[in-house]
């Protein structure tokens, strides 16, 4: 595939490479096998993002490889590493074309098989094929068809799982770096502005501001240089969303950002990402340099004269660094603290100057609204949020996953539909949404369309578009500490209502946790988030009472179980406690005494066991494995 | 100009004026605890919160610019609690033992809670890992104190240029601390106490040696005479209620005889004799081609900055030990011997405005007469605790004189107490040497709060180029223009602290907060000067007392002896200082 690249210097050049690349990225798009089994090309793509890599997708990829060549298929067999597909629970995930067949968990020792039986046979190995539940039977074979796509819009995932992420030319061929060509070539940047304006985008980071406006202001603010920034700082507990599109599509970034410096008047581009994501920086790394050996980065991009590059710069895990103004401080070199605005960083942001901040997800909006138009991206979502969101969905659901979905879309759909509803069959409880400055939504609202202002009103947030679902088994206090907990941990320290107030917020659920709150306790717990939610310097503070406030709304009788009835309903807070043998219940199987790992159950076959409170550590197992509820707390 | 409205009151502002300062344009106080005007605005401490109609929160007036038409109001229920939990929860995370801390009575914490009516701390609960610090001999950090304004940060970083300190850490465990979490004493810290002035709670104070000295007075064994800084007399007064720029010289003499000192002398003497030595050294590396410019030494804050920071000028730098060190020498010989008292059973006590001379007085070279030539060095403040501690109002003495004959002293010697008074001192000498004859007092050239001025003079036919720098970042600037050859003097005068010793981290605590600082620095350099013109005698060559020590003891400036007891010498200190740029 590795031809030699010369520069590109215009758009003949561009579309001349497009060209030579998108045949075979048409070949991996899904399509119908033909009747002839043994003449058409086939394609199979292993995904080699982060969570399957974590699954050992490498020595597949190997495997294939190896295999492919050993049964003499090189011709018309194309093993290809692509960007993640977002299912990553069933990693390492392989798709094979034709036929769009979708293989779950495949290990190298699988490969052979699957060439002997589908590459050569045309018969899909239906052990790997995705079936909805360990139980069930029936398999789904084609991607289009699983449950899990099914209601997925990717428009901002479009390539990821389509190409290689580490080869611009088949960027180029998915049509990367025509929306940036259309910018410098047809559009001014005013003309530029306004389309992103019309879009309706708001920023996918967060507060959801609306991108074109943020453009603009940059654009109007006077001095020289500016910059445009890139924030992939991405921090929420159990996010991903940023990182795979880094890791997948990192030109969708790079171009985006080359337009936005075109449209606000910069010549310079950051792009803050955590160290923790290697993969992410590495991707990225390789795409700057290749993107700079074309000459779609660096001076006279396209012929245009225009100048933009793009650097990295690394973030050392603070949490708070994904605020705009501590952000551009860690830029600096300084101390990742945030400052007060206004200022804004659109009037003085880095180094003083007026400077763009958007976030990964935000500016992978960007090329395709400039292709297709403002109407074609309002054509998805809800008119005050449109497009489509990316959310990163764990905690308890069957798919653990990233999916992308229009906005507007209802939780329920996103929980049972995309998200495989929640294991075990048990209820569901809440969906906390917004990471640690977010809230949680319980179940009277899971038929709400997801866009900003329904999750605001609702008391949570979009946020980045963590969200992680709560089941029966959830105690609301302890998701609240939880994500206080870790607020408090990666409060910067400057301000007294977030370094102070989230501290005692903390204790006092501590003490309601352990039994030992007041009613008392409560009136604090909302005077001091009013403090911290008005008085603190950033939005990290802001926002930090925000999964305590949002719990005290919907689930108050749950705090008040633990202050006043010394009992955690949902059997978390282990002091509240007590495990106890219903006699009533219990047959005798024996099976809680073998598993209890103190021994603390004790009773003889065929008559009712019970456990020794003095032994017990309160850890559940009994209540796990009895198959007669006998087991209550 | 911003049109906008504060608590319903319309005020006209330039562009990049903040609410805080539009309000107390209107007389609205708004509390703030973080706020250092121009050099900490940072909207940390959240004290200065304010509603404005159309923002979501509450924001700071510190750091909030004014817009047009926009509404403040700056004492609404939201402001009242938000600013009341604030500093509950300060005080949450605070060691509260108000009644025995050194800031008691002057706490800006203490004051906000009661102008915001705290009544009383709901919360208990964890409080911030905390250390003293006492490694240092001038300065003395307890971090459970610390609410972490970040003044002093501030402070060290932009007005000196330092950055000793700075935050470590990240939310409940964050601190004020030198890299690496080092203790003060390991640190490149000048030990110039600007921080000390600004601290608002009892985080950062000198390092206290009330008790050392209060033991040396009521021994009987021992003779222990006290000499006053410059800048002593000129803002002690402020500590009982005098106005800023009182000179109580007298009152001042008299309450330090009440104390039990000996003999109360004067630092001023030492001075004169560091200005017949330093104008001799002056002319005789004019003469001989330098190393120039020569650099006073008699600033230790500065010494030890340049040790740590500019290594490459230590060769600049006079040789001449500062005044009280000189003074320090010269008791424990000349005045022993002329009393025959035993050199050991002295002990020389130093009033200083100065936290960086505890430091210096501790330095073994300085002991050239085989005793140390200063035992203790107390700072303003310590001595006005002591004349607390004793009972002693020094508002109501009488006026007294120091004793002879080291307490004579010339209006020269007491120019070492401003900005550019060193320079001026040696001037009057220098060029009465080199001209053969006194033809200029006032070198108005070198005077003012300007942070660094310069000179060109013609003194006997020569130029002469001087340059004065006062606050170690200003000096910074100035080193680094003559570092690049951009500008080339004779003479260079620098003072570590804003203002010249007037300003030192010694200093009474501004009384009105430390946003009075410049104007307190301002009435007190005034005060210096009229100390000046009230003496019979300016130039310090002709002070009968210092005529008589060199005819008595000390022979010729520059000589032997004066060698031995009034010079010293300086070297590169670790760490190696990072220039704040």
């Amino acid at each position: 595939m590795s031809q030699t690249v010369t520069r590109i210097r215009s758009l003949a050049d561009l579309e001349a490479l497009h060209r030579q690349y998108a045949p075979e990225l048409a070949l991996r798009q899904a399509r119908e096998a033909a009747a002839a089994v043994g003449t058409e090309p086939i394609r199979v793509m292993v995904c080699k993002s982060t969570g399957c890599r974590a699954a050992r997708s490498e020595p597949t990829a190997r495997a294939f490889l190896q295999e492919v060549a050993a049964q003499g298929l090189s011709d018309r067999v194309r093993v290809v590493q692509v960007g993640c597909l977002g299912f990553c629970r069933m990693g390492p995930v392989v798709v094979v074309q034709p036929g769009d067949i979708f293989y779950c968990r495949v290990q190298a020792e699988d490969v052979p098989e699957i060439v002997r039986e589908h590459l050569l046979g045309g018969r899909p190995v239906e052990r790997l094929l995705y079936a909805v539940s360990p139980k069930e039977k029936a398999r789904i074979a084609a991607r289009k068809d699983l449950p899990f796509y099914k209601g997925q819009e990717r428009r901002v995932l479009k390539n990821c799982g389509l190409i290689d992420p580490d080869s611009i030319e088949e960027a180029i061929g998915a049509g990367r770096y025509f929306a940036l060509a259309k910018a410098l070539l047809e559009m001014t940047p005013e003309q530029v502005i306004d389309e992103v304006k019309r879009s309706g985008l708001r920023g996918r980071g967060g507060g959801g501001f609306p991108t074109g406006r943020k453009w603009e202001l940059v654009r109007a603010q006077p001095g020289q240089p500016k910059y445009v920034i890139c924030n992939a700082d991405e921090g929420d507990p159990g996010a991903f969303m940023d990182r795979s599109i880094l890791e997948a599509d990192p030109h969708a970034v790079l171009e985006a950002m080359a337009i936005a410096g075109y449209a606000v008047g910069a010549e310079q581009g950051y792009i803050y990402v955590r160290a923790e994501y290697p993969l992410a920086v590495e991707r990225l790394t390789t795409a700057i340099r290749q993107a700079r050996e074309l000459g779609l980065l660096g001076d006279d991009i396209l012929g245009t004269g225009f100048r933009f590059d793009i650097e990295i710069r690394l973030g050392a895990g603070a949490f708070v660094c994904g605020e705009e103004t501590a952000l551009i401080a860690s830029v600096e070199g300084q101390r990742g603290m945030p400052r007060p605005r206004p200022p804004y960083p659109a009037q003085a942001g880095l180094w003083g100057k007026p400077t763009l901040n958007n976030n990964v997800e935000t500016y992978a909006n960007i090329p395709d609204i400039i292709l297709n138009g403002a109407d074609w991206f309002r054509s998805l979502g809800t008119p005050a949020s449109p497009g489509t969101k990316v959310f990163a969905v764990a905690g308890n659901v069957n798919n653990v996953a990233l999916m992308e979905v229009p906005m507007g879309t209802t939780l329920r759909e996103i929980v049972y539909g995309m998200g495989g509803g929640i294991p075990g069959g048990k209820a569901f409880k809440a969906a906390q949404t917004g990471g640690p400055s977010g809230g949680c939504i319980p179940a009277e609202y899971l038929d709400t369309p997801v866009e900003f202002d329904t999750l605001v009103e609702l008391g949570s947030m979009m946020g980045s578009g963590g969200l992680i679902v709560l089941d029966e088994s959830n105690c609301m206090v302890d998701v609240a500490r939880f994500y206080l907990q870790f607020t408090q941990d990666e409060s910067c320290g400057k301000c007294p209502p977030c370094r102070i107030g989230t501290k005692r917020m903390l204790e006092i659920l501590d003490r309601i946790a352990s039994g030992q709150g007041t009613m008392e306790d409560l009136d604090a717990l909302e005077q001091l988030a009013e403090t911290i939610r008005s008085a603190s310097l950033c939005g990290l503070g802001q926002t930090a009472p925000n999964p305590v406030l949002s719990t005290l709304r919907y689930f108050r009788e749950e705090y008040i179980a633990h202050v006043r009835d010394k009992r955690c309903p949902a059997g978390k807070c282990k002091e509240l406690t007590h495990y106890r043998i219903d006699p009533e219940r219990c047959k005798g199987c024996g099976l809680c005494a073998r598993k209890c790992p103190v021994g603390a159950i004790t009773g003889e076959v065929r008559k009712p066991f019970v456990i020794d409170p003095e032994k017990c550590i309160k850890c559940g197992t009994c209540a796990e494995v009895c198959r007669f509820a006998a087991v209550v707390h | 100009m911003i049109q906008l409205t504060i608590d319903g009151r319309p005020i006209q502002v330039e562009p990049g004026t903040t609410v805080l300062e539009a309000a107390r344009r209107l007389g609205i106080r708004i509390p703030t605890l973080c706020y250092l005007k121009e050099i900490n605005q940072i909207g940390a401490c959240r004290m200065c919160v304010v509603e404005v109609k159309g923002y979501r929160t509450l924001q700071t007036a510190c750091s909030l610019p004014c817009a047009d038409g926009m509404e403040v109001r700056t004492n609404t229920p939201a402001v009242r609690a938000a600013r009341r939990m604030v500093l509950e929860l300060l005080l949450s995370d605070h060691q509260v033992d108000c009644p025995t801390c050194l800031r008691a009575g002057d706490c800006e914490l203490m004051r906000l809670a009661q102008e915001t009516g705290l009544r009383s701390v709901r919360f208990t609960g964890e409080k911030h890992p905390a250390r003293v610090d006492t490694s240092s001999p001038a300065l003395a950090v307890d971090s459970s104190k610390c609410i972490l304004c970040q003044r002093c940060v501030a402070v060290c970083r932009e007005v000196q240029g330092v950055a000793a300190i700075s935050l470590a850490g990240r939310g409940f465990a964050s601190r004020v601390v030198p890299f690496f979490d080092h203790e003060l004493g390991e640190a490149a810290c000048t030990y110039c106490g600007q921080c000390t002035l600004v601290c608002p709670t009892g985080a950062l104070t000198e390092k206290d040696d009330t008790e050392a000295v209060w033991a040396a007075l009521l021994d009987p064994e021992k003779h222990v005479i006290v000499q006053t800084a410059p800048a002593i007399r000129v803002s002690l007064g402020e500590a009982f209620g005098l106005p800023p720029g009182t000179v109580a010289t007298g009152q001042m003499v008299a309450a330090l005889r009440r104390l039990g000192f000996d003999r109360v002398f004067d630092t001023n003497l030492g001075a004169d004799l560091t200005i017949v030595e330093e104008a001799s050294e002056l002319i005789q590396r004019l003469r001989s081609g330098g190393p120039l410019p020569l650099m006073t030494s008699c600033c230790p804050g500065w010494v030890k900055y340049a040790e740590h920071f500019w290594p490459e000028f230590l060769d600049n730098l006079s040789s001449c030990k500062s005044p009280h060190q000189m003074f320090g020498a010269m008791a424990k010989t000349y005045y022993a011997q002329k009393m025959g008292i035993d050199p050991a059973k002295i002990v020389v006590v130093s009033i200083m405005p100065c936290t960086a001379k505890k430091f210096e007085a501790s330095r073994p070279e300085l002991a050239g007469s085989g005793y140390p030539d200063v035992d203790y060095v107390l700072t303003t403040r310590e001595l006005a605790r002591m004349l607390r501690q004793a009972g002693i109002d020094l508002a109501a003495l009488p006026e007294e004189e120091f004793d002879a004959p080291l307490g004579i002293s010339t209006g020269a010697g007491a120019l070492f107490g401003a900005t550019g008074g060193v320079m001026e001192a040696a001037l009057r000498t220098a060029s009465t040497w080199l001209e053969g004859e006194p033809r200029r007092l006032v070198f108005t050239e070198v005077r003012g709060l300007e942070g660094v001025r310069e000179a060109s003079l013609t003194i006997a036919g020569q130029e002469l180029k001087v340059a004065v720098a006062h606050g170690l970042r200003n000096a910074a600037r100035l080193l680094e223009r003559i570092r690049s050859g951009e500008a080339t003097y004779h003479f260079v005068e620098v003072m570590a602290c804003p203002g010249g010793c007037v300003g030192g981290g010694g200093q009474p605590l501004p009384a009105d907060g430390p946003d009075s600082l410049p104007a307190l620095r301002q009435a007190r350099v005034q005060a210096i000067y009229r100390v000046d013109e009230a003496k019979a005698i300016r130039y310090s060559h002709e002070n009968p007392a210092i005529k008589q020590l060199y005819a008595e003891f000390l022979g010729e400036p520059l000589g032997e002896v004066p060698h031995r007891l009034l010079h010293t010498h300086y070297h590169a200190r670790q760490p190696v200082g990072i220039r704040v740029r």
